[in-house]
Formats: structure tokens, sequence, C-alpha cells
């Protein structure tokens, strides 16, 4: 009944509407059992394709490795922070809250950032590497002068990131305008501005492409584009646009 | 640069200045004739011998591709030869070139490797050349640091002071592998001895940064990018650490830099001893 719901883990409640009822938990049970609000933990979402659909340009040992040892350790982690962030928060242990935001911040954005990857990805027989169309591709013409231009400049900037982190072509909420951007790490595109939105992220943590392309990443990159899911892109773009 | 002898004048290149037999005193010009014999000017001799003389006096002090101490398949199977293959030649040879690209049009040269990167370091807002330089820096200690054979335990003074910094040495192995498996993103993870503290610590620093540049000397390094290890242990970091703790490090370069370190930072009074 309403415990158990209480102790599922996997359920979204609202705080204030089981107040009463977590005050009476903490009468009977003592406050080393106080969950008033159940977490919400992050789940490693599946690939719309297969993990060898997107060779040649992408290997399925890398896309394997990339999906379920390093997007699933990020999981894990930020769940496993998140839990713990929980504890501190309920103990009203300001130190360690302070001290999990590093672990929060790294995993947490490997998750989001990976998340959003997956789906900037698509097979070529599923679209691919089509380039963008309708008002995503005039906003690119506008912003950038032409596609081409567009992807030079992300290459540019991917290849000259050092050490990890990801490039993005970012929309501006409140301008409509897009922008190039990077982000150390895995800092999510938010930490470079409040306002923006990814519509396309490209992974460049040695990670996704040194089995393959070795210390070539201008070759990653450069052929990275044909596995682009534009659509996508668009459709993000839209919506934010309207 | 040969030249030739022609019929109708000939050259003395013993004494540019002297004169010709039968003509006046007069310095051959440059002429090319139809036969295409090309005859130096003697004011283009003097400023030859001249930009020579300069070329000798000015210092350009670019940087070269040390190799590790070792055959590249010496560290196996701990690093696959192939790893090393790239990451010593390609990575690290990479960053040699990008240096010498950028010192060509810099005026940052006739430095030592460690004056360059203090220098371009530029107390925390880098100039361009110091992410190669410390690069170059980083990999070359990092090859010294591992050898075949490596692991096992240090000795003597250096483990004493092991011991006297941590508490013992399974407590510094536990703590130095425990800051490589939760590294976020590229880095190094370093034992240096710090200067001020007078005492071994392990540090981790992000990308290329190295403890040099806060005056710390290091003792030994890890590297933590994903192409050190990638293609042995895709992402299985606990492995490679575990791995380069039991059978790389080298123990005899960490004695090594311990000891001269013991010249700049005063680490007390050895136990000697008693009879």
């Amino acid at each position: 009944m309403a415990l158990r719901a209480l102790f599922a883990k996997k359920t979204l409640t609202c705080a204030s509407s089981f107040a009463p009822v977590s005050a009476c938990l903490d009468r009977c049970l003592g406050s080393s059992v106080r969950q008033d609000r159940a977490l919400t933990l992050a789940a490693l979402p599946d690939l719309a394709y297969d993990y060898g659909a997107l060779e040649p340009v992408i290997s399925g040992e890398i896309m394997r490795l990339h999906h379920q040892k390093h997007h699933q350790s990020y999981v894990t982690n930020y769940n496993n922070a998140l839990e713990q962030l929980d504890a501190a928060i309920a103990k009203g242990d300001a130190p360690a809250v302070v001290r999990l935001q590093s672990a929060i911040k790294f995993n947490g954005g490997g998750h989001i950032n990976h998340t959003i990857f997956w789906q900037n990805l698509k097979p070529v027989n599923e679209g691919g590497g089509e380039s963008p169309h309708s008002s995503l591709g005039w906003a690119i013409d506008e912003d950038f002068g032409s596609f081409e231009a567009l992807v030079q400049k992300i290459n540019a900037e991917g290849a000259a990131l050092q050490g990890s982190g990801w490039v993005w072509l970012a929309l501006d909420k409140t301008s409509k305008k897009l922008t190039v951007e990077t982000t150390a790490n895995q800092d999510p595109l938010v930490t470079k501005g409040a306002t923006l939105i990814p519509l396309l992220g490209i992974d460049v943590w040695e990670h996704a492409y040194y089995l393959q392309y070795q210390n070539v990443r201008p070759d990653y990159l450069k052929n990275i584009w044909k596995v682009i899911d534009w659509k996508y892109a668009s459709q993000v773009y839209e919506t934010a646009t309207a | 640069m040969a030249l030739s002898l022609g019929s109708s004048s000939s050259l003395s290149l013993a004494s540019p200045f002297s004169a010709l037999p039968g003509q006046a005193a007069k310095p051959p010009s440059i002429s090319s004739s139809a036969a295409g014999k090309i005859f130096l000017n003697t004011k283009s001799i003097e400023k030859k011998h001249l930009r020579q003389f300069q070329k000798a006096t000015k210092v350009l002090s670019y940087y070269g591709l040390t190799s590790p101490p070792y055959k590249l398949d010496a560290l196996e199977p701990y690093i696959s030869r192939r790893t090393l293959e790239l990451h010593w030649g390609s990575i690290h040879r990479g960053y040699v070139d990008s240096l010498n690209k950028q010192l060509a049009k810099s005026t940052l040269y006739g430095c030592t490797m460690e004056e360059l990167i203090k220098t371009t370091f530029n107390n925390g807002n880098p100039l361009p050349e110091y992410n190669n330089a410390a690069e170059i820096w980083n990999h070359d200690f990092f090859w010294e640091s591992m050898q075949p054979n490596g692991g096992k335990l240090p000795w003597g003074g250096l483990l004493q002071q092991i011991e006297k910094d941590f508490g013992s040495f399974s407590n510094f192995r536990d703590e130095f592998v425990q800051t490589a498996i939760t590294f976020f993103g590229s880095g190094w993870v370093w034992l240096v001895l710090k200067t001020n503290e007078k005492k071994l610590s392990i540090v981790k620093t992000s990308n290329a940064v190295c403890p040099l540049v806060w005056g710390d000397i290091p003792i030994i390094n890890l590297d933590m990018w994903e192409h050190s290890y990638y293609l042995d242990y895709k992402d299985d970091i606990s492995k490679y650490v575990n791995n380069f703790m039991d059978h790389l490090i080298s123990w005899h370069s960490a004695t090594g830099r311990i000891v001269r370190a013991e010249a700049f930072v005063n680490l007390g009074e050895p136990k000697i001893p008693v009879a």
C-alpha cells in the first residue's frame, strides 16, 4: 500500500503530500528510515539501433563498450552519488553535500551527454548523414554561412580540444542563435550558458574513437557526419523555437 | 655549391680582392654567360661568410624526441608494443613536432624544458606552447617511471620516506590506486615531493598540468589519458593501474629522483643504523 510505494526507489513522489505520513513514520520507525520522498534514479537508455549499425564509421566494438561500459558506469556512479546526496541532505551534512558535487557533475553530466549522443546518431540506411533541411537548415545558413562552414567549425574546435570533452551545436533559447561550443570532461552544455540547448553533441573523449582511429581525432570527426541524425536535431530546434 | 671556372675569365677564390692578371683592380661581378657559368660577386662571398658566422653564434633551442630506456615491446604483457608505438611514436612525437613548430615563430627559446614549462604556465593562464612542452616533459618522465620487471617494493631511504609520509607502503599503494581509479577526465597521477611541506604526497593533475609549475618535485607519474591504456585494457582502469603498481613502476628511477631532490629539500636527519 502507501508504505510500499514510499520505499520503492523508482517511483516519483511529491514530498509535500507525504509530509504528514513521513512525520508519523519518523515516530514509528525512528529517523534512520526517513524516506518521505522516493528518489528517481537514472537508467541506461537503450540504443535505437544495433551496435554494429554505424559501421564502418564507428565500429560495433566501440559502440558496445561505449554504451555498456562507459555510459553504464556513469549511470551507476550517478545513482550512487544521488543516494549519498539524499542521505546527506536528510542528515543535514553540508560538507558531504558539497563533497558529492563533483561526482554528480561528472557522472550526471556523462549520463546526460551520452543520452543525447545516442539520439544524435543514426545508421546510414535510416537517414543518418542526410543534411538538415527546413528551419534548422536555414538557421545554419544564416548563422554560419553554409552547412559546410558549420561542419568545418565543429571539426576544428573538436580537434583542438585539449584532453577530454564534447563539441556541441547549441541553440540559445533567448536569442534563437546557433553557436558551436565545447565543454571539458563531462560538463553538460548548460555549464556554458543556462539558456543553451544542445542540438548536436559529439563525444571527443578518446574512448569514443581510439580503438578505431587511434589518435587521429580529425579522421573520426570527418567521418562521423555520415551517421549524424539531423532529423532529431531539427525536432529539438523546432520545439525550442516554436 | 660548385663553381665552374670558365676560359674567358677565371676567379681566384684564395683572395677575393686581388686583381685578376691583366685586368684593372676591380672585383669580378656576377654574370651568367651563355654557357651558364655563374661567378660569385665578391660582395656576396663576404656576405655569405658573415651570415655563416652569424648563424654560428645564434642559438636556437629546439627539442627532440627522446626514446624510452627500453625497447617498445619490453613492457609486455602489461603495455603492448602497439600501444607504445602509438603513444610514444605518434602522440609523444606529435607534441615534439608541434612545439618545434610553435617555437620557430616564438621568442621562447634557449630554455631548458623545465624553464619553458614554468614560463609558459604563466601562473595558471597558460600560453599556447605550454601544453606541448608540458606533455613532452610528462611523457619523458613517464617512460622513465617504468621499467621491464618493475613494481615490487622500493627500498632504503625511499621506502622509509614513504612509510613516514603515508604510514605504510600499502597505504600509499591504496591511495595511489584509488586516486587513479576515481580520475575524472584526462590527466596524470603523481607521487611528488612537496617542497614546502617537505613530504611525499599523491596529486592528480588534469590534461597537461605538471607539478613542476608549483615548485614541487615529481618522483613518479602515471598517464591517465585514455590513450595510455585503452588498446590494452579498454575501460578496465583498475587492472591498468594495478599492473602499473605491481609490474611496471621503476623504483630505481624514483630512488634516483628523490636522492636528487634531497639536494633541494631538507628531509631531516638520515636514520643512521646504530651498530
